[in-house]
């Protein structure tokens, strides 16, 4: 019986030390470090350490799954959006404006929905993203949206998707660097709302 | 010197090219904080810390009432010169790697006493103070300006440090799904608003990880070290706060130093 016991023991720790050393093990002991190491801050809490399937999913594959699994997670992260219920997809552009130039929100000293300065939380879109011609100081992480729907035309396929891809990117782009704003609880729907009209409005000043 | 910098500030303001509403090309407000950059660098105020920095080292303080002059950087007890271009690396008293700053707090605490809670209560540089720790990093880091980053990769700790940091670097969390490569891993001259995002997975593009730090931040015009910058990239990406001079921050650095291994540190200097 101790002898047994201690081959299992044995065995486990064989386990370990091999789990430690290949690549899952790394990823594994470096997460466990991270969860001794950080402290939550205000809404900023340690479940942010917590991966979901997808995060898990990206780390694993370097943020390029294969086709299979890619397909698989779209699946699941589209079937996380919520469509609003008066069935209008479009608000107001001009305040979807206001919040893709706000970059603040969800971090240490916000509050929940809302940033440091009472604000609403912000999409932080021009960080990433050419979006209205008269801000020439926007990022170039993402691609370009200036003349999104002018571009691509205005019909209700179109509203849909720019509508979904900001509610949950990753259900285009498993792997996306963009953040799931409706998933995550960062915006609200009238502000997804209005962000789907910067881009989708004909007269709002992107499609100028 | 004061007087200096003030005059360079009026003088760059004056042509700021984000103060104004022309569209420039972002090369060129890329090019004129350059020069603005230059301006202040030929007198770089981070001096001002490293000379109190060395007072602090020199000096015998804490409960202990001792100096920092037995500290042991990786070099031997005492020896400054070059340490920095050559950490974080292994130390065999604690069992694990630890970056410049981590250290300096670990001497401070055995050699001279001060506890580690007194220490990380308010450990980052506001407009009206800075905290020992800074100011000794900044004396520490300008004594390996001009040499090549050589942290040690030959302990096996240091290359487990290495493989774990590189996890931690790519690691995505949080409500944004962000990981630090979200920013710094990107291949090709990306930027965030008009910043240049450097790749520091690319051993050519690294060294800007490093750069420069500690340095003397134009916003807010206060003297931050790489604690502080790693510490609030993981605020940005939405993250909890990791603990002052934590083992996860160590790796992180070791990550990033080592993938810039081999470029020329510079010493402490200026950043945006």
């Amino acid at each position: 019986m101790k002898l047994k016991t201690l081959a299992l023991l044995a065995g486990g720790a064989t386990v370990l030390a091999s789990c430690a050393t290949g690549p899952g093990g790394t990823h594994r002991e470096a997460v466990r470090l991270m969860q001794r190491d950080f402290k939550p801050v205000g809404i900023a809490g340690m479940d942010r350490l917590k991966q979901d399937e997808l995060q898990a999913a990206c780390n694993k594959y370097n943020n390029d799954p294969p086709k299979e699994a890619a397909d698989k997670l779209q699946k699941a992260q589209y079937a996380t959006v919520k469509w609003p219920a008066d069935g209008k997809l479009l608000g107001n552009w001009k305040e979807g404006e206001k919040i893709a130039q706000r970059g603040r929100g969800m971090a240490w000293n916000d509050k929940p929905g809302k940033t440091s300065r009472g604000e609403p939380n912000g999409g932080s879109c021009y960080n990433c993203h050419q979006i209205g011609p008269a801000t020439t100081s926007f990022g170039t992480i993402g691609p370009s949206l200036y003349q999104f729907g002018k571009l691509r035309g205005y019909g209700q396929d179109i509203q849909r998707y720019a509508y979904a891809k900001i509610y949950n990117a990753k259900a285009y782009v498993a792997c996306s660097e963009m953040p799931r704003f409706g998933h995550s609880g960062t915006l609200t729907e009238q502000q997804m709302k209005d962000l789907a009209a910067l881009l989708m409005d004909p007269a709002s000043p992107v499609n100028q | 010197m004061r007087h200096v910098l003030m005059v360079g500030l009026a003088a760059a303001l004056a042509a700021a090219p984000w103060l104004t509403a022309s569209a420039q090309t972002e090369d060129e407000i890329n090019a004129e904080f350059e020069k603005f950059r230059a301006v202040l660098e030929q007198d770089n105020p981070a001096e001002l810390w490293e000379v109190k920095g060395e007072g602090l080292w020199k000096t015998p303080r804490g409960p202990k009432n001792a100096s920092l002059e037995k500290c042991d950087l990786g070099l031997g007890p005492g020896v400054v010169k070059g340490a920095y271009a050559q950490m974080p690396r292994y130390f065999a008293d604690v069992d694990r790697v630890m970056d410049a700053e981590a250290r300096i707090v670990h001497c401070m605490i055995t050699l001279q006493g001060f506890k580690y809670e007194d220490l990380a209560k308010a450990p980052f540089s506001s407009a009206t103070r800075t905290p020992d720790p800074v100011s000794i990093v900044t004396y520490v880091a300008a004594q390996s300006a001009g040499m090549k980053l050589a942290p040690s990769q030959s302990h096996p700790k240091e290359k487990e440090a290495y493989a774990l940091g590189k996890e931690i670097f790519f690691f995505r969390g949080g409500p944004w799904d962000f990981s630090c490569a979200s920013c710094h891993g990107l291949e090709g001259k990306k930027r965030i608003r008009t910043q240049l995002l450097p790749n520091f997975a690319d051993p050519a593009t690294a060294i800007a990880a490093v750069q420069a730090w500690p340095g003397y931040r134009m916003t807010g015009g206060v003297m931050h070290s790489l604690q502080w910058r790693l510490s609030d990239c993981f605020r940005q990406q939405r993250l909890p706060k990791p603990d002052y001079a934590s083992e996860t921050l160590s790796l992180l650095m070791t990550y990033l130093t080592v993938n810039a291994s081999g470029h020329v540190y510079k010493g402490p200097g200026i950043k945006r």
